[in-house]
């Protein structure tokens, strides 16, 4: 706990310099890494990002533009194999599998930015609350209360609590995406909770103390924009898992809803005809397991950003 | 080059994705068994140097130059790993500056020790555990043959220390570096550490390269001096001539601000920049007099002003700050409640301050020095006992009363890359007591660029991120955002502790020249006597959660009544005293 200097500065904008402010930490051994991850363009985000922008950009033109309408029924050219004028080939009903698996990246998208935001906007709040009151002498009770409940909701796996809503709703996108979202709650309350406690522990925490900021405003000035990061990177594993979660459900009846195409849909349909037509369960695949990929590299590459401890350890 | 045991030819590093160099043309060599010092402050280049030797440098600088050690031919920096792996502590060992992280804490010590003796297989295997518990006996750790089952979190940072110089001296190399070895260390471990580390490199006969910025532990440890700046040797000489015939400003000026002793006209610490326009010769005859100088002997002895106003100004009024008989227990918590054991961070403190007084709060690591000051600023509470601090109780205060506290008593932290929030700009940092205080925008933004104006830092810095400052310009920025609500009593826990030596004196400076201005009342609270004794008018000494002693300074420096304060003080490195020993 002595002059240990170098602590954490955070993102150094140019590490190595004769600026001191950064020198200190370069000069200090342990900087290597915080370079590496600081400076050097990370590979797995790279990938994450390029097939996380793929898979927005299937969405996004297939508003504008697709090679063909998805629900138009051509009888005469059904499951067909990949030709020029369908790459993807056709399914049982001669729809063109390109034009699902463009239309499907949609519904793919929209579960994972709903259920990400149900889950990031409860339990981000929950997390730090609760962490706040672990701080507090008298408040260590209730935090113990919100995590065990937490931990009680984290014991329901996803597709559990999508069955209970789809039997209790109707089977829907809607009600898949708000169960995926719940469950997903308790993973971003606790990271929320330990990044929280771990600011709070900072001397820059004490300092807003000693001058007389009131908590709210601490967790909101201080605590917010630091945790943010693991928050973010919480986020696109979540997103990850959400698309996993939607593409399960689907293929059980359980998601979205014929007529929208979705990627676990074209799974399900595909069954029927796996050892005759096993590409129409290839394309399906190939996305979600390409889109899923994307998030969790894209994960992989924001941790290594963000993660303080993988960052500047100076000394 | 056989008969040098080390050298560095014309040694070049520069950073990938820039042309600026951050070491320029560094050239030095170190004979067989010879003791030299390598100074400079943070960023100078002087840890790259040494990492360079011992092939540890990051693999994006690109380095130019040749280093050459005895016993193997070929420049090292081309060397595969391979081969520095073989050298590592059998030529060339290190020891770093954080004994709290060099240690693998899931082992025990004396496997660490081993693991060194077995990988390089110079000493038979059935022999280890004996040349283990030699190594230790051999650093003065009490009890080598219990201690290599120690763990590393059961023991002290300086015991930890050596063990590292153990380790490092495992294969006796012929070289050992050490970077900034008892800077994470108390005075008196420091003192006891540096004669070690003297006693093992002439027992081993090694060569000694020393890593530091404190010119005194120099002073007493080694027999040349390297002086980098900037990435440049700027001077280089024996002990004697640097000390008393410094040739470059940048020695001159380092020299001038570390000694605590000497003051200029206006009763300031030396800077580097002061340095260059006074003082040049009365250093020099400030450091050969090999004595402490009296404050200000060259300038009519009006340096001295600053230790007399603080003592006048203690007045008969009713002391600002009362502090009676204050206790703070911490309940040990075992694992499902079992096994308590209490630990007493304070035990029935007592004394007052007075407005105005500059009260010097000094002790060891576990002394109780930062309890005390939280529970002061009302951040921790008293197990019993009573503190005033004006008209403010308090142990009983209400959270409205505690937040009126917070409005008269701010503190300065000691380390000043945690104690600013990373995210958050300079303007909003500064601003954000005036937030707490509720004032308005316009009021806030001229009472920031007030302060950031009194801590000499431009208003350009107050769009810019801590990161992009240095460890003493953050030090400013702490202070300007504890003093922007003008409070009467400021505390600084360790404030200049983590800093350099010239910023250090630049810093003290800005504290003395603003607690004059503000009429602050100062708790310095710091392991440095030097810097207390130049500081404050008063001082508590501390010892495990007791006041063994208080007073005025300069009575307790000349006269100490306990042995412990003797201690501390004769353990205080001094330049003078170095210089006189050596």
């Amino acid at each position: 706990m002595k002059p240990t200097g170098a602590q954490s500065p955070r993102d150094h904008a140019d590490p190595v310099d004769l600026n001191p402010a950064a020198a200190t930490a370069s000069a200090n051994g342990g900087s290597a890494r915080s370079r590496k991850s600081g400076r050097r363009v990370n590979a797995s985000m790279v990938i994450g990002a390029g097939l996380v922008v793929l898979i927005v950009a299937l969405a996004l033109v297939s508003f504008v533009w697709t090679p063909y309408d998805a629900n138009a029924i051509d009888p005469a050219a059904r499951l067909q194999n990949g030709s020029l004028a369908h790459p993807f080939g056709t399914d049982t009903f001669g729809r063109d599998t390109l034009t699902w698996v463009m239309v499907g990246a949609r519904i793919t998208l929209l579960v994972g930015v709903v259920a990400v935001g149900i889950a990031l906007l409860i339990g981000t709040p929950i997390g730090i609350i609760s962490a706040l009151f672990a701080k507090q002498p008298w408040g260590i009770w209730i935090d113990s209360v919100i995590m065990r409940a937490n931990d009680i909701l984290l014991a329901f796996p996803a597709l559990l609590l999508a069955i209970i809503f789809a039997a209790v709703y109707s089977p829907g996108t809607g009600p898949a995406m708000v169960a995926v979202g719940i469950a997903a709650i308790p993973g971003f309350a606790r990271v929320a909770r330990s990044g929280t406690l771990q600011v709070l522990g900072t001397e820059y925490v004490r300092a807003a103390r000693a001058s007389n900021r009131r908590i709210p405003a601490i967790a909101v000035v201080h605590v917010l924009p630091n945790i943010a990061g693991m928050v973010i990177v919480q986020a696109s594993v979540a997103f990850a898992i959400s698309v996993l979660a939607e593409a399960g459900l689907s293929f059980l009846g359980l998601g979205t809803q014929a007529p929208t195409p979705s990627w676990g849909r074209m799974l399900q349909e595909s069954q029927q005809y796996l050892s005759t037509h096993p590409e129409l369960a290839l394309w399906p695949g190939v996305f979600i397991a390409l889109a899923v990929l994307g998030f969790n590299l894209l994960g992989d590459g924001l941790r290594d950003r963000f993660d303080p401890k993988m960052e500047a350890r100076g000394a | 080059m056989p008969e040098n045991l080390l050298e560095v030819r014309d040694l070049t590093i520069t950073p990938a994705g820039t042309q600026t160099p951050v070491l320029h043309d560094v050239s030095l060599s170190l004979a067989s068994g010879e003791r030299v010092g390598l100074i400079g402050e943070s960023g100078s280049g002087k840890s790259l140097t040494a990492q360079s030797v011992m092939g540890l440098l990051p693999e994006e600088l690109h380095t130019r130059g040749r280093v050459h050690l005895q016993g193997h031919s070929g420049n090292l920096l081309d060397a595969k790993e391979t081969t520095l792996a073989g050298m590592r502590s059998d030529i060339v060992s290190m020891v770093f500056q954080e004994p709290m992280s060099a240690l693998n804490p899931l082992m025990r010590i004396g496997d660490q020790i081993a693991e060194v003796l077995r990988i390089h297989g110079k000493v038979p295997r059935a022999q280890i555990p004996t040349r283990v518990r030699d190594l230790l006996r051999d650093v003065h750790m009490p009890d080598p043959d219990s201690a290599r089952f120690a763990y590393p979190h059961q023991m002290s940072g300086g015991q930890r220390q050596r063990v590292m110089l153990a380790i490092a001296l495992a294969n006796s190399p012929r070289l050992l570096i050490c970077d900034e070895p008892t800077t994470a260390l108390d005075v008196t471990v420091q003192k006891r550490m540096l004669d070690l580390i003297a006693e093992r490199v002439s027992d081993v006969e090694a060569g000694l390269l020393f890593i530091t910025h404190d010119l005194a532990v120099v002073a007493g440890i080694c027999d040349r001096v390297i002086v980098m700046y900037r990435g440049r040797i700027v001077e280089t000489g024996s002990v004697d001539e640097i000390f008393t015939a410094p040739q470059h400003e940048y020695t001159r000026g380092l020299l001038a601000s570390s000694d605590l002793d000497a003051t200029d006209e206006r009763g300031r610490l030396f800077t580097l920049k002061t340095a260059l326009a006074y003082s040049g010769p009365r250093l020099d005859k400030a450091a050969s007099s090999a004595e402490p100088v009296e404050p200000g002997d060259s300038v009519d002895g009006t340096a001295s002003v600053t230790d007399d106003d603080g003592t006048a100004s203690v007045r008969e009024s009713a002391p600002l700050i009362d502090v009676s008989d204050v206790t703070r227990v911490f309940r040990g918590r075992g694992l499902f409640g079992r096994r308590r054991s209490d630990v007493t961070a304070l035990g029935g403190i007592d004394f007052a301050v007075s407005t105005g007084a500059r009260l010097g709060i000094v002790g060891e690591s576990g002394s109780g020095k930062s309890t005390l000051l939280n529970i002061l600023s009302g951040l921790d509470r008293p197990t019993t006992g009573h503190v005033r601090v004006g008209d403010i109780r308090v142990e009983a205060a209400s959270s409205q009363a505690l937040r009126r506290l917070r409005e008269r008593l701010q503190i300065v932290f000691q380390d000043p890359f945690a104690s600013l929030d990373p995210r958050m700009r300079i303007a909003d940092i500064v601003a954000e007591p005036l937030i707490a205080a509720g004032i308005d925008k316009d009021e806030r933004d001229a009472r920031v660029m007030e302060m950031i104006t009194a801590v000499d830092l431009d208003a350009d810095s107050l769009r810019r991120y801590p990161h992009q400052f240095s460890g003493g310009q953050r030090q400013r920025i702490s202070i300007a955002r504890a003093l922007v609500t003008k409070p009467q009593i400021l505390v600084a826990d360790e404030t200049v502790s983590a800093l350099d030596v010239s910023v250090r004196a630049q810093v003290l400076n800005l504290l003395t020249d603003l607690v004059d201005e503000y009429a602050l009342t100062l708790l310095f609270v710091s392991h440095d006597l030097g810097v207390v004794k130049h500081l404050c008018s008063d001082v508590i000494v501390m010892k495990a959660g007791q006041i063994v002693e208080s007073g005025a300074t300069e009575d307790i420096y000349a006269n100490p009544q306990e042995e412990y304060t003797r201690s501390l003080i004769a353990a205080t490195p001094s330049l003078a005293e170095a210089l006189a020993a050596g």
